[in-house]
């Protein structure tokens, strides 16, 4: 079925960039789209851009102005962007195991507490969920999903925490995430994963794509340390499943 | 093998390049040159390839040491004084360092960074297509990290020959053109009106990641959370204390502040060379002006080659001395000590 597709809001983002922009909130439709047009200037490359960046709600596309000027890319990118969506892409799915709680996730109990439940009732929610990832951004292999429980939902921290140590897995607001290298966070931090989402020993260096769907498993903290160690010398630690 | 050891650094120090393009999907930020100007600059004076990787010099001094055999190496970028084993040297030329030899580098009077590049380029393995420094991301070569006292760069062998100096105008001064938007409708009118306005101080905790500024706070509109989306070089983010953060090429490659304007292309350079403690203002102009700076921008750094002069200024035909084997005096007649006053230069 061709949905009737709303032209996006082209923003300049200064003289090499604009803002191709679906929505203003963060929801399926908006990223679908981004990331419907990302593929399709992966399919069809267009001479003069440089890189494209899709987010939740808006695909930032750099571009050449030497190459291209701006006018001519607005048309081609409004054409693309308001063609009807295609069928839902065949995508991959990970899945990754997570070891919940105590030091690997020092805010599961207050999470718990702030939802007045269980912190095993915590785990099974965020168990559950189907993720997509709608973006990779901030960081090197900082992933953020979309999918999270809406029972999960819960304003950030209000002090964000400097350092948050690699392959935390955290909530914050609507948001699932994966976060690779250790560095600052203002999430609730449930668990850690020794799936590393960039690493420098591994092909590839990149494990996730944006659109990619992410389901997460339980493991146990003895499993967890193993896991360290064999990431630690570029294994992939997640399962890739086709689905 | 020839090497360049570094004997003394300050912070803020490290191999960059052009950068690295096509990863910031994954949260990869492209890096690179703060000012690539005086990057280029520096390469030209060499003949290598304009964004080839250099030394980029934060704002305090350095000390090289030449190891077995001589160097060449060029100086372009913020203004500070500059000796070899006591000789003075000019910024934007090259200059050999012999064997044992140390290049001395002060603090910068005027600018931030500073670009010393090597003939032949500086050596490493490109990671994602650049040798640039990213730490947190254990990108960087040859080393991953900031440089630090004891670390070698690799050199081609020179020989002792002509130096070019390179004739850059003067960067112009006055506000720093920038585009208004993507998120200007997050403000309302009388704070776009303050930003454009109001002289900003470049804050002491600014970075290769962002310069934040301080100046009267700007409201938004709405509270300053938007969904995270996608940043550039020159993005100007207003954080919930209103005071702006420009991002520099280190910067995170999403983020969740609105973003009330960006730095054309064709100022960033310029922005970043300047000080903490210094003023700027801002002034907004159309796409099609700052596509026209950043052609003008483009345009220089093609013809940069066409700028370089023989560095005697005093019409001396160095070859022709070098010819008659007189390679010595050749040195000595491109001492850039005697030049350095001819162009009002303190030395």
């Amino acid at each position: 079925m061709a949905e009737i597709a709303t032209p996006p809001r082209l923003l300049p983002s200064g003289d090499s960039a604009v803002t191709v922009e679906f929505g203003r909130s963060i929801d399926e439709t908006s990223n679908r789209r981004v990331l419907a047009l990302d593929g399709a200037l992966a399919r069809e490359p267009v001479e003069g851009i440089v890189e494209t960046v899709p987010t939740y709600r808006s695909l930032l596309v750099h571009y050449d102005p030497l190459k291209i000027r701006f006018d001519p890319l607005r048309e081609k990118l409004i054409a693309l962007a308001t063609l009807p969506s295609p069928a839902a892409q065949q995508s991959r799915r990970w899945r990754i195991p997570v070891v919940y709680g105590g030091e690997h996730g020092i805010d599961l109990e207050d999470v718990a507490n702030s939802l007045q439940t269980t912190p095993d009732e915590i785990v099974a929610r965020h168990l559950r969920g189907d993720y997509r990832v709608a973006m990779i951004g901030f960081t090197p292999g900082w992933s953020y999903l979309s999918g999270l429980d809406p029972r999960l939902e819960m304003p950030r921290r209000r002090e964000p925490r400097l350092l948050t140590p690699a392959g935390t897995i955290s909530i914050g607001g609507v948001q699932a995430g994966i976060q690779c290298l250790p560095g600052p966070s203002g999430w609730h931090l449930l668990g850690r994963t020794a799936v590393r989402t960039y690493q420098l020993k591994r092909n590839p260096v990149f494990l996730l794509e944006p659109g990619d769907r992410v389901s997460f498993v339980a493991v146990d903290a003895h499993t967890f340390a193993e896991q360290e160690r064999a990431a630690e010398g570029g294994e992939w630690i997640a399962d890739l499943v086709l689905s | 093998m020839t090497r360049l050891v570094v004997t003394a650094i300050g912070p803020a120090s490290s191999v960059q390049d052009g950068g690295r393009r096509g990863f910031q999907r994954y949260g990869l930020t492209p890096g690179g040159a703060m000012d690539p100007l005086a990057l280029a600059a520096a390469n030209t004076l060499l003949g290598n390839d304009p964004f080839a990787a250099a030394v980029e010099i934060g704002p305090l001094g350095a000390a090289f040491t030449v190891c077995d055999g001589a160097v060449r190496l060029a100086l372009t970028g913020a203004s500070r004084a500059a000796d070899i084993a006591g000789r003075p040297v000019a910024l934007d030329s090259s200059m050999i360092v012999k064997e044992g030899e140390t290049l001395t580098l002060g603090t910068a009077r005027d600018g931030c960074f500073s670009y010393l590049a090597l003939e032949g380029g500086l050596r490493g393995t490109p990671l994602f297509g650049s040798l640039s420094v990213n730490a947190r991301a254990g990108l960087g070569s040859p080393y991953p990290r900031p440089l630090q006292a004891g670390d070698e760069l690799s050199a081609s062998t020179a020989v002792v020959g002509p130096e070019n100096r390179i004739e850059l105008a003067k960067r112009a001064d006055g506000p720093i053109r920038v585009i208004m938007g993507p998120q200007n409708d997050e403000f309302p009118e009388d704070a776009i009106a303050l930003f454009l306005s109001a002289s900003w101080t470049v804050s002491a905790v600014s970075d290769r990641m962002g310069y934040r500024l301080e100046g009267p706070p700007l409201v938004h509109r709405h509270g300053h959370n938007i969904v995270s989306d996608g940043t550039v070089n020159g993005s100007i983010q207003v954080p919930g204390n209103g005071q702006p953060i420009v991002l520099m090429p280190d910067r995170g490659t999403s983020g969740g502040y609105p973003k009330i304007a960006t730095v054309i292309s064709a100022d960033l350079g310029r922005l970043a060379q300047t000080p903490p403690g210094q003023r700027v203002g801002f002034q907004a102009v159309n796409l099609a002006d700052a596509h026209a700076e950043l052609k003008a921008l483009a345009d220089l750094i093609r013809t940069l080659p066409d700028r370089l002069r023989p560095a005697d200024g005093s019409g001396v035909n160095v070859e022709a001395l070098q010819d008659a084997n007189l390679a010595g005096i050749a040195v000595s007649a491109i001492d850039p000590g005697t030049w350095q006053n001819e162009r009002g230069e303190s030395s």
